[in-house]
C-alpha cells in the first residue's frame, strides 16, 4: 500500500551554514561537537519514515531529541534543510507558498501542546478556524464545528471561551478544530503532556476511541514511553535528531536496539504491552474421543517435558489433564478413559488480552488456553512463560515459538 | 586651548535655512498643501458638526457614552464637567479644541496603525521607524513649528499637523508591541490551518493585540491634548488660544479657566478610551448575547454582568 505520509532524509540544521553542519555530520561528529566548531544547530539529521494511511505513527523522544521540529517540518512550519516531505504528490518541502496552504487547508492539521486556542474566540469558533480559513459559508460552518465538538463530547460549550473550560477540555477543543477540516493527516505535538496524569490517561483512551471510526493518518510527538507504546501503531524512537530504532511497541520492548533505548524499556509495564498470543505456544493434544488416548496423552507430554496437556474435542477445548493425575490412573489402575481425570474448569483467554491480566490464570499453575473467535484452542501458555516475559528475562526462544504458535494457528484454520 | 571650531566649522544652520527656504518651500509647497486638504475636510466637517449640536444633547450623548464603557462614576463626572465648562463659557472653544483633537487622533490611527503592523512584521521597517520615533518624541516641538508655518502657513490646520507629529509615536509603538507580543503558538496555529496573512492578521494578531493598540491610542489622545496650546502659537483656535491669549496679556484669570477646560475635558476623553482597551481585550459579547443576558431571567446579577460587558 501506497504510505500516506513519507519522509524522505530530512535534515534540520539551524544556522546560515548548514552544509558545514553536513561536512560535520558525514565525518561523525556530534551535535554539540558541531555546535563548537561552525556554531549551527542540528535539530533533525537524517531522518526517513513512511506511515501509512490510518496508522499511528509515534514519535518519542526526550526534550532537545528534535522531535517538535520534525513535526513541525511535516506541514512545513519549519521547512526542512534538506530532504523531501511527500503527501500525496505534494512535496511540503519544496512546493510554494500557495500550494502548501492548500495542503494545510485540506490535508493536514495540528494539535499543540499547550492548546493554543484562540483566546477572543468562542469555542465553536476555535473549532470553526481551519473552515472560516478555507472560506467556508457562516451555517456549514458552525454545523460542521458542532459536528467536531459532538465527537469530542464538548458541544454543550460551544458558546463559551476556551478560559471557562479545564485544560482538558481545553485540548479537547484543539482536537476538534484539528478534526473539523476532515483533514486526512492529524499532527499531534505532546497533546497530553500538560495535562494531569488521570485526565491524560482518560484522553489517551479517548483518541484509541475515535481513532476506531476516524481512522485517521496520526503523527504523535510524546516524551512518555508508555504514551507511545499504548497509542502506537509504530513508535520511532528519537535521539539526538535522528531515530534510533523504529517498530512495533513490542519489538522495541523485545529488541531494543541499543543501551539508549534499553534504559527506557527498562522500567515500563511488559505486561501492558504484550498480549496473550506473545508468549502463547502451539498447542500439543490429543482428541478426547481417540483410540489409546490415555497411553498417546502420556508419550506427548513426556516428549516434550510437559505436566499438563489440553484435550480437545472436535476442536472445542474438552478440558486438560495433568500428567499426575493420568500417570496414576491409566497406568497403575488401568482406567483409560481420559473423561475421568479430566479437568474442565480451565482458565481461557484469547489472543489479545494483555499479559498483566494472566497473572492470575498462571498463578493457578495450569497451561493457560488461547481460544480464538469461534472457541479453538488456538494456542497454549505455559505459566512460566508468562513471568519470563514480564520479568523481562526474555529469552529467544519464547519469541521463536510465538512465531510457531502463530503459524500453526493460521495453519490450523486454514484446514476448516 | 585649541579647538575643533577652531579648524572646521559646521554652518549647519546656513544648510538648514538654504535646504528649507530655497528647495522645499518653492518646489513642494504645492504638494504639502494638497496634503492639507483631507485635514481640513475632516476637521471642517467635525468643528461644524459640534458648534450645531445643542450643548445638551452633547453632553447627554457623551455621558451616556461614559456610562455604558467606563460606568456610573465616570458619567457623573462628564455630565458635572461639562455643565462647568459651559457655565465658564468655555463651551465653543472647548468644541473647537474637541474637533482638532478628535481629527488630529483620527489621522495618527490611520497612519500609526498600519505602521505599526508594518513594522511588527518586519525588522528591518522597525529598524527604519524606530529611530524616527526617537527623534519625533525628543526633538522640542518648537523646533518643527517653523518649517511647519513655512510649508503649510498658518491656522487650525498646521497646528492639527504639529500635533500628529508629537502624538504619532504611541500608536506607532504600542501597535507594534501588541502584534510582536501575540503568543507564537497562536501563531504557528493560524498558520497551521493554512492562513494567508492577511488572514492571520485579521482573525488573530489584531484581535488580540486590539487591548494595547487601545493603550497607544489612550497615550496618543492625551499628548494630543497637551499639544493645544502650543498649536495655538501657530493659529490653531479653541482652548489653547484662551490660555494664550490669557498668557499674553497676563489675565490669570482667563488662562486658569482655559486650562480647567482642558484638564476637564482629557479626563473624560481618559478614562473612556482607557475602559475601552480594558473591556475590548478579551471577550466582547455581541450586542445579541448583552441584550440576551439583560433579558433572559431578570437576575439581579444578570444586569450587572450586561452592563459591565457593555
Amino acid at each position: 500500500m501506497k504510505p500516506k505520509l513519507r519522509v524522505e532524509n530530512v535534515y534540520k540544521i539551524f544556522g546560515d551554514h548548514p552544509e558545514q553542519a553536513l561536512e560535520g555530520l558525514k565525518q561523525n561528529k556530534t551535535k554539540i561537537e558541531i555546535f563548537e566548531e561552525t556554531g549551527q544547530t542540528v535539530g533533525v539529521q537524517d531522518v526517513s519514515f513512511d506511515v501509512r494511511e490510518g496508522e499511528i505513527f509515534v514519535v518519542m523522544g526526550l526534550s532537545g531529541s528534535g522531535k517538535s521540529t520534525l513535526v513541525r517540518t511535516l506541514n512545513g512550519l519549519i521547512p526542512p534543510t534538506y530532504g523531501k516531505i511527500l503527501i500525496d504528490e505534494d512535496d511540503v518541502a519544496s512546493c510554494s507558498a500557495e500550494r502548501l496552504r492548500k495542503v494545510r487547508r485540506e490535508k493536514i492539521t495540528m494539535v499543540f501542546q499547550h492548546f493554543a486556542l484562540f483566546p477572543h474566540k468562542t469555542v465553536a469558533e476555535n473549532a470553526a478556524y481551519g473552515l472560516k480559513i478555507k472560506g467556508e459559508g457562516a451555517t456549514p460552518r458552525r454545523a460542521k464545528a458542532l459536528a467536531a465538538l459532538e465527537q469530542v463530547g464538548l458541544a454543550a460549550y460551544a458558546d463559551s471561551y476556551p478560559d471557562e473550560l479545564s485544560g482538558g477540555m481545553q485540548q479537547r477543543v484543539g482536537l476538534a478544530r484539528g478534526l473539523a477540516t476532515d483533514p486526512q493527516i492529524l499532527l499531534m505535538d505532546e497533546p497530553f503532556g500538560a495535562l494531569d496524569p488521570l485526565i491524560r490517561r482518560e484522553m489517551q483512551e479517548e483518541l484509541l476511541h475515535l481513532q476506531k471510526k476516524l481512522k485517521k493518518t496520526i503523527i504523535f510527538i510524546t516524551h512518555d514511553l508508555n504514551e507511545a507504546l499504548l497509542l502506537g501503531d509504530k513508535i520511532a524512537i528519537m535521539k539526538d535528531g535522528r531515530f534510533v530504532q523504529v517498530g512495533t511497541a513490542q519489538e522495541i520492548v523485545d529488541n531494543p536496539a541499543d543501551d539508549y533505548v534499553a534504559a527506557f524499556v527498562g522500567d515500563i509495564d511488559r505486561g501492558r504491552v504484550f498480549d496473550a498470543a506473545h508468549v502463547a505456544e502451539r498447542p500439543i493434544t490429543v482428541e478426547l474421543g481417540e483410540k489409546n488416548a490415555a497411553e498417546k496423552a502420556l508419550d506427548l507430554m513426556e516428549e516434550h517435558n510437559r505436566n499438563a496437556l489440553y484435550v480437545v474435542e472436535d476442536d472445542r477445548i474438552a478440558g486438560l489433564v495433568t500428567y499426575q493425575e493420568l500417570a496414576v490412573a491409566a497406568r497403575e489402575e488401568g482406567r483409560t478413559d481420559l473423561s475421568e481425570v479430566l479437568v474442565t474448569e480451565v482458565p481461557t483467554v484469547s489472543r489479545d488480552t494483555p499479559l498483566n491480566e494472566l497473572y492470575g490464570a498462571a498463578s493457578a499453575g495450569y497451561p493457560i488456553a488461547v481460544a480464538d473467535k469461534r472457541g479453538r484452542l488456538a494456542g497454549v501458555i505455559e505459566p512460566q512463560a508468562v513471568f519470563s516475559q514480564l520479568s523481562g528475562e526474555e529469552s529467544e526462544e519464547v519469541v521463536s515459538t510465538t512465531d510457531e504458535a502463530d503459524a500453526g494457528a493460521a495453519q490450523k484454520g486454514e484446514r476448516q | 586651548m585649541i579647538s575643533p571650531a577652531d579648524l572646521v566649522q559646521i554652518p549647519l544652520d546656513d544648510w538648514v535655512n538654504s535646504f528649507v527656504r530655497d528647495f522645499l518651500v518653492p518646489n513642494f509647497r504645492p504638494f504639502f498643501r494638497a496634503m492639507q486638504t483631507p485635514i481640513t475636510a475632516v476637521l471642517g466637517w467635525l468643528d461644524a458638526f459640534f458648534h450645531w449640536l445643542p450643548m445638551l444633547v452633547f453632553t447627554a450623548g457623551l455621558t451616556l457614552i461614559a456610562w455604558r464603557t467606563a460606568g456610573r462614576g465616570v458619567a457623573i463626572f462628564t455630565l458635572v464637567a461639562l455643565a462647568f465648562i459651559d457655565m465658564i463659557g468655555l463651551w465653543s472653544e472647548t468644541m473647537t479644541t474637541l474637533s482638532m483633537i478628535i481629527t488630529s487622533v483620527l489621522f495618527c490611527a490611520m497612519i500609526g496603525i498600519p505602521l505599526g503592523i508594518w513594522s511588527a512584521r518586519s525588522d528591518r521597517v522597525l529598524f527604519v521607524v524606530r529611530p524616527i520615533l526617537d527623534i519625533m518624541q525628543t526633538i522640542p516641538s518648537f523646533v518643527y513649528l517653523v518649517p511647519i508655518v513655512m510649508l503649510f502657513g498658518v491656522g487650525m490646520v498646521p497646528g492639527i499637523i504639529a500635533t500628529i507629529i508629537f502624538a504619532l509615536p504611541p500608536i506607532i509603538r504600542l501597535t507594534n508591541l501588541g502584534i510582536r507580543n501575540v503568543r507564537g503558538d497562536l501563531i504557528e496555529a493560524a498558520e497551521a490551518f493554512g492562513s494567508t496573512r492577511w488572514q492571520m492578521l485579521w482573525e488573530v494578531q489584531f484581535p488580540l493585540a486590539l487591548r494595547t493598540i487601545m493603550a497607544g491610542l489612550n497615550q496618543t489622545l492625551m499628548l494630543a491634548l497637551s499639544m493645544v496650546v502650543i498649536a495655538a502659537l501657530i493659529g490653531a483656535g479653541g482652548l489653547g488660544l484662551t490660555v494664550y491669549t490669557g498668557l499674553g496679556r497676563l489675565n490669570v484669570g482667563a488662562a486658569t479657566a482655559g486650562g480647567i477646560g482642558i484638564v476637564l475635558l482629557a479626563i473624560i476623553l481618559d478614562r473612556i478610551t482607557q475602559s475601552l482597551g480594558e473591556k475590548k481585550a478579551v471577550h466582547t459579547p455581541s450586542l445579541w448575547q448583552t441584550l440576551r443576558s439583560m433579558f433572559a431571567l431578570g437576575k439581579p446579577g444578570d444586569e450587572e454582568k450586561a452592563g459591565k460587558a457593555a
